[in-house]
């Protein structure tokens, strides 16, 4: 039996990797992937945790975040057409007219 | 070794070198390919953690659908690679070292201090009742509709929210703005062709 430590390990490092993808990128599709990214690494510790239990409760809460994914990723998206229509870029530093 | 051990470490790996993948490409249609195999490969560490269910919804909802919604609008974008990042903030470096050490820290305090040794699971073929093992269709459909069928409820109406919206968010409403983007597509093309004759 891996012990589920490692799913740990790897899930935080995962979630890392989003976070430094969202720092460092300037695509706003790209962006988004990171977003999943670390909504992935959060699940794989959510199920780790309903293992480590015995529980489902776990298992539950990853199938919620995944329709929370799915909800996002169709407004997101939907957000990021209209933005290319109005502003003819993907790039997020040009989309600053909210910005003091 | 155990045969667990070489699967964990290989799909770890595979997970971690493709999710390096999705944020270094420069081109989001490489990304996309990036994040599905860490999607994937996610789905096969599931199965090892008794969540057959959550796998598979992994991959047809994930892998399928999601993945498809964002390669779709890449191609309807007909994005370009991105030029040279710009490096404005430059003291998130000096920000990122310290939060780096201390998740660092934090995951060796997890690893080395919590005991994190999982209970036994009773064999499928002793067990009896399908919804007293963990993961499987019984189990999950068990707990959803009775203690959590209001979030499952909630998940519904935020589904029904999220189309509507995403529905009046993408429409196009007025001939300017088509107008406007078939300008934008026709500059796009000239640059392009005068880019070639510079080449030529």
């Amino acid at each position: 039996m891996v012990p589920l430590s490692w799913y740990l390990a790897l899930s935080a490092v995962l979630f890392t990797i989003g976070v430094v993808g969202v720092l460092i990128q300037r695509n706003v599709i790209a962006l988004f992937m990171c977003i999943e990214l670390m909504l992935n690494a959060v699940n794989l510790s959510l199920i780790a945790f309903s293992r480590l239990h015995n529980d489902v409760t776990g298992q539950l809460f990853v199938f919620i975040v995944m329709a929370v994914a799915a909800a996002e990723a169709a407004v997101g998206l939907a957000i990021i057409i209209s933005l290319f229509r109005n502003r003819e870029t993907l790039n997020v530093d040009e989309a600053d007219l909210l910005k003091l | 070794m155990e045969f667990a051990h070489i699967l964990f470490l290989a799909f770890a790996a595979l997970a971690v070198v493709a999710a390096f993948n999705v944020i270094l490409q420069r081109n989001p249609i490489y990304s996309a390919i990036g994040l599905i195999v860490v999607l994937c490969s996610l789905a096969t560490l599931f199965l090892t953690l008794n969540a057959q269910f959550i796998s598979a919804m992994q991959i047809i909802v994930y892998a399928g659908a999601i993945m498809v919604l964002f390669v779709f609008v890449i191609m309807l974008l007909n994005v370009r690679s991105e030029e040279a990042r710009t490096d404005k903030q430059k003291y998130l470096k000096f920000l990122a070292a310290p939060l780096f050490l201390a998740l660092l820290a934090e995951v060796i305090a997890v690893v080395r201090y919590v005991n994190l040794t999982p209970q036994p699971l009773p064999s499928a073929n002793n067990a009896g009742d399908p919804s007293t093992v963990l993961g499987t269709v019984e189990n999950i459909a068990h707990g959803m509709f009775t203690n959590y069928v209001i979030p499952f409820e909630a998940a519904s109406v935020l589904i029904l929210m999220a189309i509507v919206g995403s529905m009046l968010l993408a429409r196009r409403e007025k001939p300017e703005e088509i107008a406007r983007i078939e300008k934008a597509l026709t500059r796009q093309q000239e640059e392009e062709i005068s880019k070639e004759e510079v080449a030529a």
